[in-house]
Formats: C-alpha cells, sequence, structure tokens
C-alpha cells in the first residue's frame, strides 16, 4: 500500500524567511528518506508581497502543486496571511500560527482593514490551531530573525507528536545544520528546540 | 547521490556534465539561477550579458568555435534573442548549443505569458520539455548530444512551475570534454542570400531527419495502463496528470517539436479517448487535430494561466466549479501587492513625478511598482528599453506633451535595450528627460551585477560603465547626477531639463536599499509635533502606518532613509529617541 502524499503549505510575506524554513523541512524529509516536492514563486513576490510555498512528501511525489482543501497541515507566518490562504486547508486539517501581524500596504493607507478577528475565525475553521509567539520567542533567544526556525520546530513537533511518519528530532537537527551557516546555526538551533516544545505541547 | 535541486539548479548541473564549456545570460525570471548555478561551478566560462540577444550571440560563437555552450532566458527574453536564433537555425553548430527559455504561465513575474515553443516550430529546432528536475537535468545533457547530432540550436523549454520547483535529481560527474576542432567553412557560417539558399535547403531535410529521431527516442514514452482515456502531455502538466488521473494511459512526450506523428497515431488507436493537456496554447493539440486525430483539449481546459491538479479534475473529471471561498457575507481580505521596500531609492522618484504632475513612460524592473497606489506616477510599461523610445513618440505625435513627458528606466534596463533608444531621442531631437534609475545592480531579479556594477558574475572587478560618459557620446548635452531622496534638488533639475528643449539624462545614483549593509538608524514620529496631515502616508513606505489612530513608524522595518522627514512639514519626524521639532 502506497503511503499517502502528504501536503504542507507555508504562507508569509516577503522577508520573513518562509524560504529557508522551507529548505529546512526539504532537507529533513529527504533525511528521512521521502520522495520530496516543493513548489514557490520568485520574483514580483519578494517586494512584501504574499509568498507561499507547498511542500509535498511520500512514497513518489508526482505534482508540486496541490489544490484546495488538500492541506494537511498550513504555516502560516503572519495572520492575515493564514486567513488567505485557509482554502488550502484540507478538511480537519492543523494551522500552525505565527501570532504576527504584518500590515499590507492598503491596511497602512486606510483602503482596507486588517481583519482583526483571524485568529478567531482560523480556530473556527482549522481541525486544530496551534499559535505560536514566534517572534518574541526568537528575539528572547537573541535574533527575532530566527522566527521562521522557530516555526519549523513547531511543526518538527507537532508531526513528531501527531504524525505516523518517519522524522526524527535528529533528522531535523542534522537539516539544520545542512542549511543555516555556522554563524547562525547556534541561535537556530535554539529557536528550533523552543519550538519543538511549543508544538510537542 | 541524491539532491533536492530546482529544475534551473538540475539544468546547470546537466549542462555542467555534459561538458559545457560557456554559458551566457541576461537574468529574468524565472530563468535567472541557470547561470548563477553555473557560475559556482568549475571550468564554466559564465557570465551575464546586457541582454538576451548578446547572451545568445556569445554562446553561438562558443558552439562554432567548438565549445558545448548554453544561453537562457525568461520567455520574452527570447524574443530579444529571436534574430540570431532564427539564423543559427540555418547555420547550424559546431559544439553543441542549448537555448533554454523558461515561459511563465499564470505571469507570476511577466508581462505576458507567450508560449515559446512556437518559437521551435518556427525555427525549425527542436523543442525539449523537461517534467521534474531530473528530467531537466538528464534532458539538457541530452539537448547537447541532440545539438551536435543533428548540427542545429536546440531549445530547452522549461515553465516556471519547472525551474523553480524543487524535486530529488540522481547527480553525475563532469564528463571531460575537449574543444572540436573549429575550421572555416563560410558557406555555412556566413549567412549571405547565396549560402542561406543552400542551407535552408539543409534545416528542411534536417527536420526530416529530426521527425523521425521523434519516433526512437527515448524523449517520448508511452506508459500504458487504462485505455479509455489516453493522455498526451509534456512537462509540468505530465505531472498533474499523474497526479489526477493515475490510471490513464499516457503519451509522454519530452521532444515537443518536431512531434512524433507515427506514435501518436498509434497511441490515439488504442484509447477510446485521447486527451491533450498542455498549458498556454494549444501547440500539440493543434498538430495532432492536423494529423486527423480527434482529440480533446482546449474545449475544456484553459488557454490562460497556469494549471494545477484542480484545474485537470474540472476539465477532465468534470468536478464542476472550485469549492466556495470564504462563507458569503465574510468580508474581503485585504491584498498585499508587492511594494517597494522601505528605503527604496524609487520612492522619491515616483513622489517627485507624481508632484510635477508629469506624463511617464516606464520601464521593466521593481521601479514598475511606481505604477502601484499611492505613487500611482507611470502612464506605459511595455518592454525592456520601451520608455524612452515611447517617450519619443509621444513628444512627435502631441507637441503638448513636449516639457511635461520623462522616460524612467532602471540602470540594468538602460544596458540591457535603452541605448538604442537614447540614440533616436539625440538623433531625432526628441525633448525628453530620461531618468536613470541607478541602484547598482539588478534588483528586480534579486540583485544580479551588469556592466555598471563593476563586478562580473563571478563578482570579480570589472569595467563600470560611466552613464554620464555615455550619453555625452550618444550626442546628449544636459547630463546630470542626482540623489533620488534628495526631492528638492531632483525637482529642480527636472523642471529645467523638461524646459530645455532638447534630450537630457538624469543619473538618479542611490543603491537599492537591500544592497546597503549598514542601514542608517530608524526614524521615528514626534506625537506631539505630528499634526496628522497624513503627508508621510502618501509616499507608500511600508515601515509608516496609521493604523492605530496616531503615525508610527515600524523601527523593524525602517532603514532611515529620511524621505518621510523630508516631506514633513511639521518636522514631526526624526531619528527615533531624539526631539526634532
Amino acid at each position: 500500500m502506497p503511503e499517502k502524499t502528504t501536503n504542507l503549505l507555508l504562507a508569509g510575506v516577503g522577508g520573513q524567511g518562509t524560504i529557508l524554513a522551507s529548505k529546512i523541512i526539504c532537507a529533513a524529509l529527504q533525511e528521512a528518506g521521502h520522495d520530496v516536492k516543493q513548489a514557490e514563486v520568485h520574483g514580483m513576490a519578494q517586494r512584501g508581497g504574499s509568498v507561499v510555498t507547498q511542500i509535498r512528501f511520500g512514497n513518489q511525489v508526482h505534482s508540486p502543486l496541490f489544490g484546495r482543501g488538500e492541506a494537511q497541515v498550513l504555516v502560516a507566518f503572519e495572520r492575515l496571511e493564514g486567513l488567505r490562504y485557509l482554502p488550502m486547508l484540507a478538511p480537519g486539517g492543523t494551522v500552525i500560527l505565527n501570532d504576527q501581524a504584518i500590515l499590507p500596504v492598503p491596511v497602512i493607507m486606510g483602503a482596507q482593514a486588517y481583519p482583526e478577528d483571524a485568529v478567531l475565525r482560523l480556530k473556527e475553521e482549522a481541525g486544530d490551531l496551534l499559535v505560536v509567539q514566534a517572534k518574541e520567542i526568537a528575539a528572547e533567544l537573541g535574533n527575532p530573525k530566527a522566527a521562521n526556525t522557530v516555526l519549523v520546530g513547531a511543526l518538527a513537533g507537532w508531526m513528531a507528536r501527531t504524525a505516523t511518519n518517519r522524522l526524527t528530532q535528529a533528522h531535523w537537527l542534522s537539516a539544520l545544520a545542512t542549511q543555516i551557516p555556522e554563524k547562525h546555526r547556534q541561535v537556530n538551533e535554539r529557536a528550533f528546540l523552543a519550538g519543538w516544545e511549543v508544538g510537542r505541547r | 547521490m541524491k539532491v533536492l535541486l530546482s529544475g534551473n539548479e538540475a539544468i546547470a548541473r546537466g549542462a555542467w556534465e555534459a561538458g559545457v564549456g560557456v554559458a551566457a545570460a541576461y537574468p529574468g525570471t524565472p530563468s535567472t539561477e541557470i547561470l548563477e548555478t553555473l557560475a559556482t561551478l568549475p571550468e564554466v566560462r559564465a557570465q551575464w550579458s546586457p541582454n538576451e540577444k548578446v547572451a545568445l550571440e556569445v554562446a553561438y560563437g562558443a558552439a562554432v568555435a567548438g565549445s558545448r555552450a548554453l544561453a537562457a532566458m525568461k520567455h520574452v527574453g527570447l524574443n530579444v534573442a529571436a534574430d540570431p536564433l532564427l539564423s543559427a537555425a540555418y547555420t547550424g553548430v559546431n559544439g553543441g548549443l542549448v537555448v533554454v527559455t523558461a515561459d511563465d504561465p499564470g505571469m507570476h513575474s511577466s508581462q505576458n505569458e507567450q508560449d515559446n515553443r512556437h518559437y521551435a516550430r518556427m525555427a525549425k529546432i527542436p523543442c525539449v520539455e523537461p517534467s521534474d528536475s531530473q528530467e531537466a537535468k538528464d534532458f539538457t545533457a541530452l539537448a547537447f548530444d541532440l545539438s551536435e547530432e543533428f548540427d542545429t540550436p536546440v531549445l530547452l523549454r522549461t515553465t516556471t512551475r519547472i525551474s523553480h520547483s524543487k524535486s530529488l535529481v540522481e547527480v553525475g560527474e563532469r564528463t571531460a570534454r575537449f574543444l572540436k576542432e573549429y575550421a572555416k567553412e563560410p558557406s555555412k557560417y556566413v549567412i549571405i542570400p547565396a549560402h542561406a539558399r543552400v542551407r535552408h535547403s539543409v534545416v528542411e531535410a534536417r527536420l526530416l531527419d529530426l521527425a523521425d529521431y521523434a519516433e526512437r527516442t527515448p524523449l517520448n514514452r508511452v506508459e500504458w495502463r487504462d485505455k479509455r482515456i489516453g493522455v498526451i502531455a509534456s512537462g509540468i502538466s505530465y505531472q498533474y496528470v499523474r497526479e489526477v488521473l493515475p490510471e490513464a494511459s499516457v503519451l509522454k512526450l519530452g521532444l515537443t517539436f518536431p512531434l512524433p506523428a507515427g506514435l501518436i497515431a498509434s497511441f490515439a488507436a488504442q484509447v477510446e479517448t485521447v486527451w491533450v493537456v498542455e498549458e498556454l496554447e494549444p501547440f500539440i493539440e493543434d498538430q495532432v487535430k492536423a494529423m486527423g486525430i480527434r482529440c480533446r483539449g482546449k474545449d475544456a481546459l484553459p488557454r490562460e494561466g497556469e494549471f494545477n491538479p484542480d484545474t485537470l479534475r474540472r476539465a477532465i473529471l468534470d468536478t464542476g466549479a472550485p469549492p466556495a471561498g470564504p462563507a458569503p457575507g465574510s468580508p474581503a481580505l485585504p491584498v498585499r501587492p508587492p511594494v517597494l521596500c522601505p528605503g527604496c531609492p524609487h520612492r522619491g522618484v515616483f513622489y517627485a513625478l507624481k508632484q510635477l504632475n508629469l506624463t511617464v513612460t516606464g520601464d521593466i524592473g521593481c521601479y514598475t511598482l511606481g505604477v502601484m497606489p499611492p505613487l500611482e506616477a507611470m502612464d506605459t510599461c511595455l518592454c525592456m528599453g520601451a520608455s524612452i523610445s515611447a517617450a519619443i513618440g509621444m513628444v512627435k505625435a502631441n507637441s503638448d506633451l513636449i516639457g511635461h513627458t520623462v522616460a524612467v528606466i532602471g540602470d540594468s534596463t538602460f544596458l540591457h535595450s535603452g541605448m538604442t533608444g537614447l540614440l533616436d531621442a539625440v538623433y531625432n531631437k526628441a525633448p525628453i528627460p530620461v531618468l536613470i534609475l541607478d541602484n547598482r545592480t539588478t534588483a528586480m531579479t534579486g540583485h544580479q551585477d551588469h556592466p555598471g556594477t563593476g563586478r562580473t558574475l563571478q563578482g570579480e572587478p570589472a569595467a563600470a560603465l560611466d552613464y554620464l560618459a555615455l550619453a555625452k557620446a550618444l550626442g546628449v548635452k544636459r547630463v546630470s547626477v542626482v540623489d533620488p531622496l534628495n526631492l528638492e534638488q531632483l525637482k529642480a533639475r527636472l523642471r529645467e531639463d523638461l524646459a530645455a528643449g532638447e534630450p537630457a539624462v538624469i543619473v538618479a545614483r542611490r543603491p537599492c536599499a537591500l544592497l546597503s549593509r549598514k542601514p542608517a538608524a530608524p526614524l521615528a514620529v514626534d506625537p506631539a509635533a505630528c499634526r496628522m496631515c497624513r503627508s508621510c502616508l502618501r509616499i507608500g513606505c511600508p515601515a509608516i502606518s496609521a493604523a492605530g489612530g496616531t503615525v508610527a513608524i515600524d523601527p523593524g522595518l525602517c532603514n532611515g532613509c529620511g524621505l518621510c522627514a523630508g516631506v514633513c512639514k511639521f518636522n514631526a519626524i526624526g531619528k527615533a529617541g531624539e526631539a526634532s521639532a
């Protein structure tokens, strides 16, 4: 019986480090022996736009993209982006949310309103919602930019707790070692482990 | 060993393993990483060229000299390089020549979604389409063999989802390769009419040979499964077919021009319904129909945008409309359009242009975002270089626009194809100021060097173009350099040049905000001095917001460029922690 393909969606804002996060996740999945495909869009999206990455893993993955309602996990790096990509979540799927708001220009200009009830709506519609204070945790550890690694840790911890896949903490730590330059590794390892604890709950 | 590679990284790896000696490109999403990866591999002379035409000609020369050579570009780049491509098809090559075109269905970062497989048909050269990173690597190597065997350039066509998706690739080592011998052969390489007539016959004969090759190449294969549906697919569409129709038989085409007519006919004869699944144009479908074979395709599948598995489910499995979005009555979410970064030097330029209420012909780059609210200071943007030439046409057509029209073009874009437009402005006496936005990089595609930055693709020192000397040499008498964040200086210069009645060049010089390693200290609003006039919000800086009822600057985003402080009439903005008013 072939293992069913698992779909992860990472959604955030340009500059939040979603691309590095997805590199770490893919490396860990590969370490654990999965077939992996990852799709992301470069270009205009980097200029503060909405950035989304799809990761699929299993025995054999064909399409790098999945459709609406097919993500088992949505890792939202920002509240509004979580809400935006909610239709991609599978029924009963899990949202791992970085509890941060980054105001888009139309909101700054007063043309549109930021949804104040984002967390509530995510809670209502997701099967499970895990809220992570990733920026604060990373700041406490000495580098707010490591918020992305905190979220990777939360995803890893959540997967270790719930999913029947092959990933161990060692796979993740080894992925961190290959994907993060030496000088930033220590703070990112600590960020990962702090996230892992949140994910494990 | 298996490694996770993007399609672009895999193409570079495949070219390297196949012994490529020379590679050239102009950056363009989604093709840029091919050359960036080749630059890291040993024994490859990899380079940025000023534009795609030059890049292809460099690669062509290398191939004629006996090296394996590659040129890479985005789909619209091939429009620029079409001239050498179509005649290189006549002369043929010596060492293998692979031309990569990265198409952008869905226009993630492009101005159109043209289907460049049509170029292969027009040039009468083979078109190879990989469907994942492993194939991107393998097919690149195979394309070099094909190029040498049939003495033709080969078009390797990817799409954004192939170029930017990552999948596992079994990598190999470089095959040692020596230069093929170069011998003078003017009847082949000097394409005068007398030679071209002979070469055209060679091209037609070659196309017949290629059609024969298409029937037996490992690039094309039949996967027999259930015969009720038989799908013909190539590229990323093949993966969606496998995902959505796992039981269907598939004729997977890796060579999509010329098509294997025999293989297609025999496949079609053995299945109940033939589907052709391809993004954008019915390139394969039209040819299949011309063979007299009934098939489904664009009657159900969209011709616009990129596919995903849902597209196929709806069209082929008839699953109906996509699931509804947010519940009715729930408020629409705020959009998050791309914006100029905090501290971006372009912001000052477009703010000034808006204040002066000018007609602005724009160009391709980050600064095209100057069209977005709240700056909204761009009238046209067509293609690389068109800012200057279109401005010439506008003032020639309508004298009311003289004195109110300015062309805006980035440094890299100017070097790509703005210089000839500037020459035209001088030669034909067009009274337009040309603003060259010199941010010292090709920012849009991720900070690539170019002939104006003083560094090569490998980061080695190189000659840096002197824009003022160039403009003078072209015959422009009014040349100047301004700081784009110094609004008064910029506006004064613009006013003078607009009134001068002759071409002018203003170099607005300040490095891209993402390049400055040590940003200045963030600024803050002094709430006691702020009158809530909202002037600072009109520069459209993502670091400034009035969402909380008072104007505030996010210290995490602000890089202290000072533009907002300059537009504040009440001196309410200053360095954080310092009283200003």
